[in-house]
């Protein structure tokens, strides 16, 4: 009897210990940003717990072009991700034949290099005598003095570039998902190749889509590298604000308001999803 | 009197034979075009660790030299950070592995109270953004007075690790066939001893791949690791804080040097898996 009670304690000895560790390091400073974010003053005259919701009208007011920035490009490099993603993924499982698993390496590729890294050689890519620039110049496509660093275009490829595979791996999951004698049954039924894609692939590969979407904007909302990087200071996105606050102006309660907002923006569109897809699309 | 218009048959649209030949061929030209887009960047790193710089930033090809590959570490302070990188993450995909996959393995084979929740816990790690996460783990460190440093650093690393391991080594876990775990049991193996000898060879490589994610993620980590690290320099907190005033070819050197062996314990691992999967198939 003692060896059955001792095994349905397993599981939880199980996770115990990575419960105990998101708790502590997950949960718990998550719930600690929602108390900075109601203090006031600042690390020189003392802060103090004062209910003082004030800070987020405070980050609303202050940094509503800067939030509406962030989610603008974040949102158009998640669009640039799907448009070059799906293709590729589709590409990969459809006409990849034998080299499908070899195919997804070029995908992860960005992975194995240092963020930073990757986001300089992206820098030195657009770079004013860079390779694209350079060429083009040399051969009098575009005028001498033009440039793409500092723009909202660079910082948005480079988004779209540094978060692709986050983008490209669901959709390719759930086009290889597909039963291939479906494709079969719309072709013997006279569907033509566009209608078969349309009818029987697009919706079939809906969710990858969704997840690839979340996957992508999500993480670009908040990045702050890649404007730091390659935009100018009018490119800036809320993870700017948030990185400098907390690092440079030492300003906490402002900062966590601000990036309250920012987890709750998103925790709602993280909902939203889960309600209509479900969560094993994204956690496996 | 019936229309005859309802009983005629419905037309059969013949595909027009430009169309789907440009509809075949766009996708290819589409997934060339990003396929070069991923590897343009690597290939700038790349050519960039041959050139012969000029000045502190430099993006134009100068010429072929091997300087930079030749004194890979001529630049202050480089080594250390990478020795300080490479600890921190050993240390933290380790720890990470072996928490993840116990937590995969108690998720995919038993039921108990919670479950779902922690599946929803384990969605919000990997989705919330690494700004938020950074400046709430440094608001704990300040609260509860812990000097921010490489303890820190760990700490903060094993949390985000967490969650991808349990994701890879889950989704392992569920196309394995259970019936060997039960062929075991029944031949007497008690849970430990079947974990040991059965479940674990199996799932090995999926454990070695997220293992070598952590340690990726872990080394390649800049903005959490930015707010946690005090006065400790990583390799990432090394590039940015050198980029602002010079680049040297060194940086491109270290970062093709980490590429090239990634990709080649990568595609091992998966080489390896293939034959194994051959081999099993013989059997």
């Amino acid at each position: 009897m003692r060896s059955y009670k001792f095994n349905r304690l397993i599981p939880y000895l199980l996770v115990l210990p990575g419960v105990t560790w998101l708790t502590i390091l997950f949960l718990v400073p998550l719930l600690g940003e929602v108390k900075t974010s109601l203090e006031e003053g600042s690390i020189l005259w003392g802060i103090s717990f004062t209910w003082h919701w004030q800070n987020y009208l405070e980050a609303l007011t202050n940094f509503d072009t800067v939030f509406l920035r962030s989610f603008v490009y974040a949102a158009l490099a998640t669009l640039l991700t799907i448009l070059i993603g799906y293709p590729l993924a589709y590409f990969i499982v459809f006409r990849g034949g034998k080299w499908k698993t070899l195919l997804l390496f070029p995908v992860i590729v960005p992975f194995l290099i240092t963020y930073l890294v990757r986001t300089i050689s992206i820098e030195a890519l657009f770079a004013d005598n860079g390779p694209i620039l350079g060429w083009l110049k040399a051969w009098h496509l575009l005028p001498q003095g033009s440039f793409i660093l500092g723009t909202p275009a660079a910082v948005v490829f480079a988004l779209a570039y540094n978060f692709l595979p986050f983008a490209v791996l669901p959709i390719y999951v759930s086009l290889d998902r597909i039963d291939t004698t479906l494709l079969r049954a719309a072709e013997d039924l006279f569907a033509a190749p566009l209608r078969v894609f349309r009818k029987v692939v697009l919706p079939l590969s809906l969710p990858g889509v969704f997840a690839g979407t979340l996957l992508t904007f999500i993480p670009a909302s908040g990045d702050f590298v890649n404007a730091m990087m390659l935009g100018a200071p009018q490119n800036q996105m809320i993870g700017n604000v948030i990185q400098d606050r907390y690092l440079v102006t030492l300003d906490y309660p402002l900062a966590s308001a601000t990036s309250l907002i920012l987890m709750i923006c998103l925790v709602i569109c993280v909902a939203v999803y889960s309600r209509i897809f479900g969560t094993e699309e994204l956690t496996g | 009197m019936i229309a005859p218009a309802s009983i005629t048959a419905p037309r059969l649209k013949q595909p027009s034979r430009l169309g789907s030949f440009l509809g075949h061929h766009a996708v290819t030209a589409v997934a060339l075009l990003a396929l070069t887009y991923l590897m343009a960047p690597i290939v700038m790193m790349i050519v960039l660790s041959f050139n012969r710089t000029e000045g502190r930033f430099d993006y134009v090809w100068r010429g072929f030299s091997l300087a930079a590959w030749r004194h890979p570490f001529a630049v202050d302070g480089l080594i250390d950070a990478l020795k300080v990188s490479i600890a921190i993450a050993l240390v933290a995909s380790l720890l990470a592995t072996s928490i993840g996959t116990a937590m995969a393995y108690a998720m995919v084979r038993y039921r108990f109270i919670g479950r779902r929740a922690l599946d929803l816990v384990l969605l919000l790690t990997i989705s919330t953004p690494e700004v938020i996460m950074g400046s709430s783990l440094l608001n704990l460190f300040l609260d509860v007075k812990i000097p921010t440093g490489p303890l820190t650093l760990v700490l903060s690393h094993v949390m985000f690790d967490i969650a991808f391991v349990a994701i890879v080594v889950k989704s392992r876990l569920r196309t394995f066939d259970i019936t060997l775990e039960q062929a075991a049991m029944d031949l007497g193996a008690r849970g430990w001893r079947t974990f040991r000898r059965v479940t674990l060879p199996i799932i090995l490589p999926s454990v070695v791949t997220a293992g070598l994610l952590a340690f990726m993620l872990s080394l390649d980590d800049f903005i959490i690791t930015m707010f946690v690290s005090g006065q400790t320099v990583t390799f990432p907190l090394f590039v940015w804080g050198t980029a602002r005033i010079a680049m040297p070819p060194q940086i491109y050197v270290v970062g093709t040097s980490t590429f090239v062996l990634l990709t080649s314990l990568l595609l091992g691992n998966f080489l390896f898996d293939q034959r194994r999967v051959r081999l099993r198939e013989k059997v």
